[in-house]
């Protein structure tokens, strides 16, 4: 009986700290800096293509409409002939067919709205485009997992690689270091397969891909720095405008 | 009784439109006080002539005020409060609306702006002593704005229902349950839930745009009202209505309009030139005016690891989180400190008593045994006193100058203390708790409350120095 008590409570420690542990890994986790340029367009372009290939079957982008990617310099033809693959309408938003409930008991939780994910995933380790590229190049095999999957910056994660066909397989290898007097223990990704693509047309794919995520969380975000330039600059005018105002009316003041 | 007919309104200036506009003046003034009110409070409302940078941010706090009605207005028009589609709605704003994350952004960054502007209004007041007599009351209705605001800002907080609108308002309103015996039935009456839900946000919604909208601008009538009645106190303390020239006015004022409109006018295009600075090219500000989290929708089942408040609250949070069950032997002895102090130096007898008797009664309930409250509790209330202290000031501050200028070494450093502690409070209420970081903000508390408490104390032992008879420019 008490042993039974014993192991309950360790059964109820272990699912508490779990998490814990799960979220402090990915906290610590170093990220690499996304090389993206928000205004290459043909990046953009390539981006939008990989996105609705691999990534718009599963997870939605509600809140985005496809003629949106007007913005990134595609017509309304263009879009529908070769990013439109469920017969809805260029004005329509980016939804998906599967169902909540379905995706939930397939991967233990349903794969998140990917709209405004580039901005949500932002924290003080990098940008939410940094969190993206990282992570999209982290997953390696793991047979402990359902899935055979897991990833260094989102540990269990329950998404499986989708893109592994074209990265190949890595393995999370040891590797002993040399720190300050002592030796430890790190973990590397290292490539045990490889894939279609090479490591660093690999990486280039990826690149485009979350840049075009991060278009896709604001697109309007080019638009309004250009706007920004021109409201500072006449207010910096109207500055000038009234500082002089004021001086007038100021100089018998004493 | 008969209306009297009024004089014709003065309008001087030239042009063919002159006679126009002269007539149809006189004509609304004989019905409304148009021109009396215009020359109350702006052409004949004479303002010390020596106002400096810090009495840019009334003026300001106004413009912030408009611009969040207005925005707010527009963003109502598109926004749906409600909780399967709240989320949905903000992202329709910031991508179907035509100019939608312009309103939405100047909405977002006004929110945090209006707290710079009135953060840096009060330190105003605490340096000029513009809270002293006879400026009580405006002091305390500027404090009922400041009070008004922060509930505003929480309940505005919820309506984008991202996860930190949701966990933010859980924890704030879960702080309600502290309150012994009604605690937890009044949490379930604020939320109308057993969570936070559907009902919750259609009263925040309520409450941020009409109840609380109606009670600032009530507050904020009543603030420049009771300003224009005594007049404006200076950076030298000093009352301007001492010296008047032989038509009454006073010798240190100008008139409000012309010279503090075109002088505000310059400080208006200096804060919008920073404020469209955050708002085109750093709406977000690093994930302080815009949290990143809440770019995830609220998910009742999914708790952040990490839950702070945006960072205007910060301060308050540190407070309450410094309040732990190890603290409240130092805080019990604080306030049995405290009451020997006033022992010693009061001379009435019946306040030594009242100050024993309630000492007696605070320590009990900190550290009685049994007969003492729950340090959560304590956080609660420690938070609340460190909003509402600043509404005694009036009567803490004995110092006999009122203006930093002439005051002494003592109450200089109490305030530069009293800022950074303030500061220092915020940084932590951002962090998650750490050892280190709670105790900073356990002895932040204690500086935080000492700056009020011993004011009576450290203003007239302070070595101040002889206040001018004119202001100085």
């Amino acid at each position: 009986m008490a042993d039974n008590m014993k192991k309950l409570k360790t059964l109820i420690a272990a699912l508490l700290f779990a998490p814990a542990l799960a979220l402090a890994a990915g906290a610590d986790v170093r990220l690499d800096r996304a090389p993206i340029n928000e205004n290459d367009q043909a990046s953009l372009q390539r981006g939008a293509r990989h996105f609705v290939n691999y990534c718009l079957n599963c997870h939605s982008a509600n809140y985005m409409r496809y003629n949106r990617l007007q913005d990134i310099g595609l017509t309304d033809q263009q879009i529908l002939d070769n990013l439109v693959f469920t017969g809805v309408k260029v004005g329509d938003l980016m939804r998906v067919a599967m169902d909540q409930k379905d995706a939930k008991e397939w991967f233990g939780a349903a794969p998140p709205d990917l709209t405004v994910i580039a901005r949500s995933r932002a924290s003080h380790a990098g940008s939410g485009a940094d969190w993206l590229y990282s992570y999209l190049r982290g997953f390696y095999r793991d047979a402990e997992r359902p899935t055979g999957w897991n990833n260094t910056v989102y540990p269990n994660v329950g998404m499986p690689h989708v893109l592994w066909e074209l990265q190949g397989e890595q393995v999370l290898a040891e590797r002993k270091v040399q720190a300050a007097g002592y030796e430890k223990t790190e973990h590397v990704l290292k490539l045990d397969k490889p894939g279609k693509l090479s490591a660093v047309e690999y990486d280039q794919m990826v690149a485009d891909l979350v840049n075009y995520m991060v278009f896709m969380g604001e697109p309007v975000r080019n638009d309004r720095k250009i706007i920004g330039l021109f409201v500072l600059l006449a207010l910096g005018l109207l500055f000038v405008v009234t500082y002089a105002l004021k001086k007038e009316y100021w100089k018998d003041v004493h | 009784m008969a209306a009297t007919p009024k004089e014709p309104v003065q309008f001087r200036g030239a042009g063919p439109l002159n006679a126009p506009i002269s007539d149809a003046l006189t004509w609304v003034d004989q019905r409304f006080p148009l021109m009396s009110l215009w020359r109350d409070h702006l052409s004949q409302y004479y303002a010390p002539k020596n106002f400096n940078f810090w009495y840019f941010f009334g003026s300001l706090a106004m413009l912030v005020l408009v611009i969040q009605i207005v925005t707010g207005i527009f963003l109502v028009m598109h926004y749906k409060p409600s909780a399967a589609e709240a989320f949905a709605s903000v992202e329709y704003i910031m991508r179907d609306v035509p100019g939608g994350w312009f309103i939405r952004y100047m909405h977002s960054t006004g929110a945090s702006a209006f707290f710079i502007v009135v953060y840096l209004h009060m330190f105003r007041g605490l340096m000029y002593g513009s809270y002293r007599q006879p400026r009580e009351l405006i002091w305390i209705f500027g404090m009922l704005i400041y009070l008004c605001l922060m509930a505003e800002a929480f309940f505005g907080y919820l309506l984008p229902w991202g996860q930190m609108s949701f966990w933010g308002a859980q924890v704030i309103v879960n702080l309600f349950g502290a309150i012994p015996v009604i605690g937890s039935d009044l949490v379930d009456w604020i939320r109308g839930d057993f969570v936070v839900s559907d009902a919750t946000l259609n009263r925040f919604f309520a409450f941020h745009v009409i109840a609380l909208p109606l009670v600032l601008l009530g507050l904020v009538a009543a603030h420049i009202m009771a300003l224009h009645e005594v007049g404006s106190n200076n950076p030298d303390g000093v009352e301007i209505k001492k010296n008047k020239d032989a038509q009454g006015r006073p010798l240190d004022g100008i008139p409000f309009h012309p010279y503090y409109t075109v002088k505000d006018i310059v400080g208006v295009v200096v804060f919008l030139f920073l404020f469209f600075l955050v708002v085109f090219f750093m709406p977000e500000m690093g994930g302080y005016f815009l949290e990143f989290n809440n770019f995830i929708p609220a998910d009742p089942l999914k708790t952040p690891p990490h839950i702070a408040p945006v960072w205007y609250f910060t301060p308050y949070y540190s407070i309450l989180r410094a309040i732990t069950e190890e603290f409240m032997l130092v805080l019990a002895i604080g306030v049995a400190a405290y009451v020997v102090l006033i022992w010693l130096t009061a001379r009435d007898t019946r306040i030594k008593l009242a100050a024993a008797a309630i000492g007696l009664v605070v320590v009990v309930l900190m550290k009685g045994g049994p007969l003492a409250l729950d340090a959560k509790v304590w956080g609660v209330a420690m938070m609340g006193a460190a909003t509402l202290i600043f509404f005694v000031l009036p009567w803490l501050d004995r110092s006999p100058v009122k203006s930093i200028r002439y005051k002494g070494t003592l109450f200089r450093t109490a305030l530069t203390i009293f800022v950074i502690t303030f500061i220092v409070l915020g940084y932590y209420g951002v962090q998650t708790v750490t050892p280190v970081g709670t105790v900073i903000s356990q002895i932040g508390t204690l500086l935080y409350f000492a700056f009020f408490l011993l004011m009576p104390w450290y203003s007239v032992m302070d070595k101040t120095k002889p206040e001018p008879d004119r202001v100085t420019m």
